[in-house]
């Protein structure tokens, strides 16, 4: 199945039918017009590349503006993705998917770039513990040790140690379409999703 | 884009309920469902806090339920508040009245505001 390339636009929450109220991401989802269609003949597996949003011509490439126009779109797009096919679902060039593409209701998966964090310490990154912070102790956040001694003799590979937290490709599983604004082509998900505002999403059932 | 997210929260806030602050005595009437029946249950008692903004917006009721305190936090704009009414406006010095819940009695009163 198919799915959507789309803006984070920010949480709000909306009320159901209990009265609760549901923390909801808004998201700017499509139309994503069909760019090209990856069949088994041609190329090995099937997929459909979907693109979203609009680049000038001066700030594309020469190749992705005739990519383009190949398919019908006067400008090139700001993304493009892939999107592989499972089921036996047709694409044609041009073609442009929309939000409808989901229900209320179904389950979807969204991708996109964390929030970058820098370089950060292992009880941030690792949520590893500290020493406490009052009771004589001295301040401390360290890795504490790196492992037995003589025998390895080396530091165990992957072990948790400082580094870049954040701004790494994530996805979310399994988050409940709340409600779908066709009209704006908005896509209300239930919960966060990855990344800062304005940024890339792909969305997939 | 944060003023389509304001635009999105202002089409589902509630405009019809009145003005109230911290000190006012309100009666909400909220919707409740046991099952398949629903009903409304009324909850009398001082606003002593309001907090957030947009569509997070809540408030705090206290009132004094047969000798115990009990507060409750509605959500400001939830679909399930029938209507509020302001029964008394309260004049206060702060906007959260937390210290209500350490006075009992004659100590607990808000004087009345006056409205000219």
């Amino acid at each position: 199945m198919a799915g959507l390339i789309g803006k984070k636009i920010g949480m709000t929450r909306v009320f159901d039918a209990e009265g609760t109220a549901v923390p909801v991401t808004v998201v700017e989802a499509g139309p994503c017009p069909v760019f090209q269609v990856k069949t088994q003949e041609t190329d090995g597996y099937s997929a459909v590349q979907l693109g979203f949003g609009r680049r000038k011509a001066k700030h594309a490439t020469l190749a992705e503006v005739g990519h383009a126009v190949k398919a019908g779109a006067e400008e090139a797009p700001r993304v493009l993705r892939e999107f592989p096919i499972s089921g036996g679902e047709e694409f044609e060039l041009g073609q442009e998917l929309t939000v409808e593409v989901f229900e209320v209701g179904d389950k979807v998966n969204v991708v996109g770039t964390s929030k970058g964090r820098g370089f950060q310490g292992v009880v941030k990154r690792h949520g590893f513990a500290g020493r406490p912070a009052s009771h004589g102790h001295p301040m401390s956040r360290t890795p504490g040790s790196m492992g037995p001694g003589t025998d390895p003799s080396r530091v165990i590979k992957g072990k948790k140690l400082p580094g870049q937290m954040g701004g790494t490709r994530t996805t979310v599983r399994n988050l409940e379409v709340v409600k779908v604004d066709t009209e704006r082509n908005l896509l209300f998900v239930k919960g966060g999703v990855p990344g800062v505002r304005n940024s890339y999403l792909f969305i997939a059932k | 884009m944060a003023d389509l997210l304001q635009e999105l929260d202002k089409e589902q806030l509630r405009d019809d309920l009145p003005d109230f602050a911290p000190g006012d005595t309100v009666r909400v009437n909220y919707r409740v469902r046991e099952g398949e029946k629903e009903r409304i249950q009324a909850f009398e008692g001082v606003c002593i806090a309001r907090r957030g903004g947009g569509m997070g917006e809540t408030f705090m009721v206290r009132k004094i339920s047969s000798g115990i305190g009990v507060e409750r936090v509605f959500p400001l704009n939830s679909p399930f508040i029938r209507d509020i009414e302001v029964v008394r406006r309260g004049r206060v010095r702060r906007a959260k009245l937390y210290y209500l819940r350490g006075l009992k009695g004659k100590a607990a009163r808000i004087r009345e505001k006056r409205v000219n």
